[in-house]
């Protein structure tokens, strides 16, 4: 690879479309990568990233345009042609057989020839290992791993089947900043040895500090292409956005004192036995948001839903003004004047029902508090129109099932009934997640404005940065147990960073 | 195409259909299977166009073969209005044809011994008991899947045998008529204990009616409603809203099977006049295909009811008529049923072929 001319690009993408029934995902899109250089793929969400390099995958085609790889045009037909052509895509979410190793999944769905395997597969993976500095053990099982271990089997896996124009979707989203850290490493040094890296991202921070070039998609366009040194984050958003943007997020004064719920040594345990939240202390005040950050899966979505009343903890207890709401179903929690706005992660499984249009879906939790066997719609109706309006929700109407919206369209649904139904506590689990960034601003200042009329605020959160400007007091978790609440004006996000990873540490250390 | 990495066709899913579409769609559906059930009678040397005519004529000819057709559709509309309840909640419930049994037993056994009631005291009671017996045997499951996590499907299955043989047992045993020399089968119900007619067919149909509309306001309407459908949905979510989703399950399947246990009764009590094995003859199961073509919507399923009951009633004629055996027009109703089905497919998913240009 390394004899390959550098000034003919690795890929080059010329005027590529492609539509979705009446929807266009991507239009007139042009974007090149020459190798030996790491390109950031910026856009907010629906802006067409994710269908762009689908189609580099060979996963989707495109109706119109031409994919040009070494300078040749080239159709990509299926996942096994782009692998062909040197394109390894790196995933989100691991595509890992998790009982096998580390080797046995790099090695697996090639398509070496011969009956028995071949003893030259460890050679070969211990080359790559060595020349990329992607150091596993090859005989760990994916089971035992970290997740930045699984992610380096991912590389390694695509290294393997001799790619080398890697595509990575989002890889960070699951990394704690030093783990980030390490893999920024290796993509450097995958560069410097020629490869060509596309990476997925909307986090701007890691744009910078990763990336050569900048590509900015824009409603399924590209707006531009920039030399990251040029540029800096702000002119970065407003690019992304079209129109400038205030960055800041507000952190209004508290005004409310006193104490709404205090958690007390909460301990849950799965059906296996094994403990999601170990010994969990920790209090929340009115009119305040105390975040709680922690890599994915690290007892968040156990903490909410024990504190609604969904699981029962195996010890423990939450006070809500001093009453013990452990036991009680979530009808009662409800009925004793507890109006807790979860807003669960799960969205379309936990929050809505997904057929159901929207009038459908406000009556969720209020359709028993009128007396009589029949269902009335019309105030439900009306909250329905009322939230189209106030959150810009875009759907063809409130009958329409919710399904049928959009990831963020659906997000403002959810969040609008909750905090419609005027809570005193909100517990609140990546409320963005999915929105673009206007309307993510939309749902800061909704969340603020619940604080500044006393409500307690419960925000899981997965962006450090937004956390540390956004919430008062932020607490870690990991493996289920607190590595530490602090003041969120007195920490750093690498502060955070060892909190979260320091659990990681811990957990490994039992198993 | 000089590359063959491209499979020849895929599978791809579709956007969504509108309601109106999916009518269109199912209508269409309907065409092709009457097309393709043609296409059969021709291979065995029969002009489609005369069969389809005798099988339309078989059941509307004379009042008596209408009366027949409606016969036959009242139990079948009566268990798809049930299994509708159930899929609602995606409660797999296949065993419409044991609750219709039990819902036949439980009202057969006041016909046959407690016939000196008043005429509609009895008929009443006949009506409740046989709710009850069917409605007990739809929350036998429902108990253990919200208790257990039990399989639905399979126990719903298999409360159908014990249904079956709890007949033949009755039968052989107990309640066999003391009257009928050798042969072992359960008396004829006294005229008192049988359903009055309306028009001319018995009175199921009206019953049948009620239902339709009951069963479409309740889905719509009420607050029980509303919850089934949240349920079905994803328990998650009813969980989260603090719903009781085993209370609704059970209450859902209790009427569920009420509903089936009604179809008993008026199958008992209406057209056998008596208790036997073959009381429910298949319906619980043509039921499913009524309420799952109908798309769980009771009005459709009006419809599709009278189109399998023309069908059923039309094809009994057809086949004497054109002297093809018995087995005829049962593989030609399954030809038709199995391409309705096949077409139903296509309103989800279709197939893109290789190399296809895509401009939709």
């Amino acid at each position: 690879m390394e004899n390959k001319r550098q000034d003919i690009p690795a890929i080059e993408l010329r005027g590529i479309t492609k539509r979705f029934e009446s929807v266009v995902a991507n239009h007139n899109i042009n974007l090149s990568l020459k190798r030996g250089e790491i390109l950031a793929l910026l856009g907010e969400n629906g802006s067409g990233k994710t269908t762009l390099m689908n189609i580099l995958a060979g996963i989707y085609k495109p109706d119109e345009g031409s994919v040009m790889i070494d300078g040749e045009p080239v159709t990509i037909h299926s996942p096994e042609d782009a692998i062909r052509h040197g394109i390894g895509m790196i995933h989100q979410h691991f595509k890992l057989v998790d009982v096998h190793t580390a080797t046995d999944n790099i090695i697996l769905g090639t398509k070496d020839t011969g009956f028995f395997l071949k003893k030259s597969r460890h050679n070969k993976i211990k080359e790559l290992s060595e020349q990329y500095r992607l150091f596993i053990d090859p005989n760990k099982k994916v089971y035992n791993m970290s997740v930045s271990e699984k992610q380096t089997v991912e590389i390694l896996k695509v290294l393997y089947r001799g790619a080398d124009i890697l595509i990575l979707d989002e890889p960070t989203a699951v990394l704690t900043p030093q783990e980030t850290q390490k893999l920024f490493e290796i993509l450097r040094h995958m560069r410097d040895n020629g490869c060509a890296i596309i990476i997925i991202t909307h986090k701007l921070g890691e744009v910078m500090e990763i990336s050569d070039r900048v590509t900015v998609l824009r409603k399924g366009e590209s707006v531009a292409t920039v030399n990251t040194k040029d540029t800096n984050a702000k002119a970065l958003t407003e690019l992304m956005v079209g129109k400038a943007v205030e960055l800041s997020i507000d952190r209004p004064q508290r005004k409310h004192d006193g104490n709404l719920l205090e958690i007390h040594h909460l301990t849950v345990s799965d059906e296996n036995g094994v403990d999601k939240l170990s010994d969990v202390t920790f209090e929340l005040n009115k009119g305040e948001i105390l975040g709680v950050a922690g890599l994915a899966g690290s007892g968040q979505k156990e903490l909410c839903e024990t504190i609604a009343g969904l699981i029962k903890p195996r010890k423990g207890a939450v006070l809500y003004h001093e009453e013990n709401i452990i036991g009680k179903t979530p009808a009662e929690i409800i009925k004793i004047g507890i109006s807790m706005s979860f807003i669960p992660e799960d969205r379309l499984g936990m929050g809505l029902a997904a057929s159901l249009g929207m009038t459908d879906n406000m009556l969720l939790k209020s359709y028993n508090k009128d007396k009589g066997a029949f269902l009335s719609r019309k105030e439900a109706r009306r909250q329905a129109e009322g939230l189209i309006d106030k959150l810009e929700i875009v759907t063809p109407g409130a009958e329409t099932p919710v399904r049928r919206l959009s990831g963020g369209n659906v997000q403002k649904v959810l969040l609008g009934r909750e905090i419609d139904s005027n809570p005193n506590m909100l517990i609140t689990a990546y409320p963005v997640r999915g929105l673009d960034i206007n309307s993510s601003y939309t749902i800061y200042d909704a969340i603020n404005k619940q604080k500044e009329k006393g409500v307690g605020v419960l925000f899981i959160g997965e962006d450090l940065d937004v956390m540390l400007e956004l919430c008062d007091r932020i607490m870690v978790l990991c493996g289920g147990r607190v590595t530490g609440i602090v003041n969120a004006e007195e920490t750093t996000k690498e502060a955070l960073g060892l909190m979260m990873a320091d659990a990681v540490k811990k957990g490994e250390g039992e198993q | 195409m000089k590359r063959s990495g491209e499979p020849l066709i895929r599978v791809a899913k579709k956007t969504e259909l509108s309601g109106g579409r999916l009518a269109l769609f199912s209508l269409l559906g309907l065409c092709i299977a009457i097309f393709v059930g043609g296409l059969f009678i021709l291979t065995l040397g029969k002009n489609p166009f005369a069969v389809y005519q005798s099988i339309f004529m078989g059941a509307f000819r004379s009042p008596l073969a209408f009366q027949g057709t409606i016969k036959i559709a009242i139990p079948l509309l009566i268990s798809s209005l049930a299994i509708t309840l159930a899929f609602k909640m995606k409660f797999w419930n296949i065993g419409a044809e044991g609750q219709i049994i039990m819902g036949g037993i439980f009202a057969s056994y006041f016909a046959l011994f407690h016939d000196g009631l008043p005429h509609f005291l009895l008929l009443l009671i006949m009506l409740i008991a046989g709710m009850i017996g069917g409605g007990l045997w739809g929350l036998i499951p429902a108990f253990f899947k919200s208790r257990f996590g039990t399989n639905e499907t399979l126990f719903t299955l298999m409360l159908n045998y014990i249904a079956l043989y709890l007949i033949k047992y009755l039968t052989e045993g107990p309640w066999r008529d003391p009257a009928s020399s050798g042969f072992p089968k359960i008396a004829t119900f006294t005229a008192n204990a049988q359903l009055d007619k309306i028009l001319g067919i018995h009175a199921g149909w009206v019953i049948a009616l009620i239902l339709v509309v009951f069963v479409f306001v309740y889905l719509k309407y009420t607050k029980q409603g509303y919850e089934i459908t949240v349920v079905g949905e994803s328990e998650n979510t009813a969980r989260y809203a603090g719903m009781n989703v085993s209370k609704i399950v059970m209450r859902t399947m209790f009427l569920s099977g009420a509903i089936c246990g009604i179809a008993g009764m008026t199958q008992a009590s209406g057209a056998a006049y008596t208790l036997s094995e073959g009381i429910a003859g298949g319906v619980g199961f043509t039921a499913i295909i009524v309420a799952w073509l109908s798309r769980l919507n009771p009005f459709l399923a009006v419809i599709f009811t009278l189109f399998l009951s023309v069908l059923q009633k039309g094809s009994s004629v057809m086949q004497s008529a054109f002297g093809l055996s018995t087995y005829v027009s049962d593989v030609l109703e399954g030809i038709i049923l199995f391409v309705i089905l096949g077409v139903d497919f296509f309103t989800q998913y279709k197939l893109i072929f290789r190399g296809a240009q895509k401009h939709d």
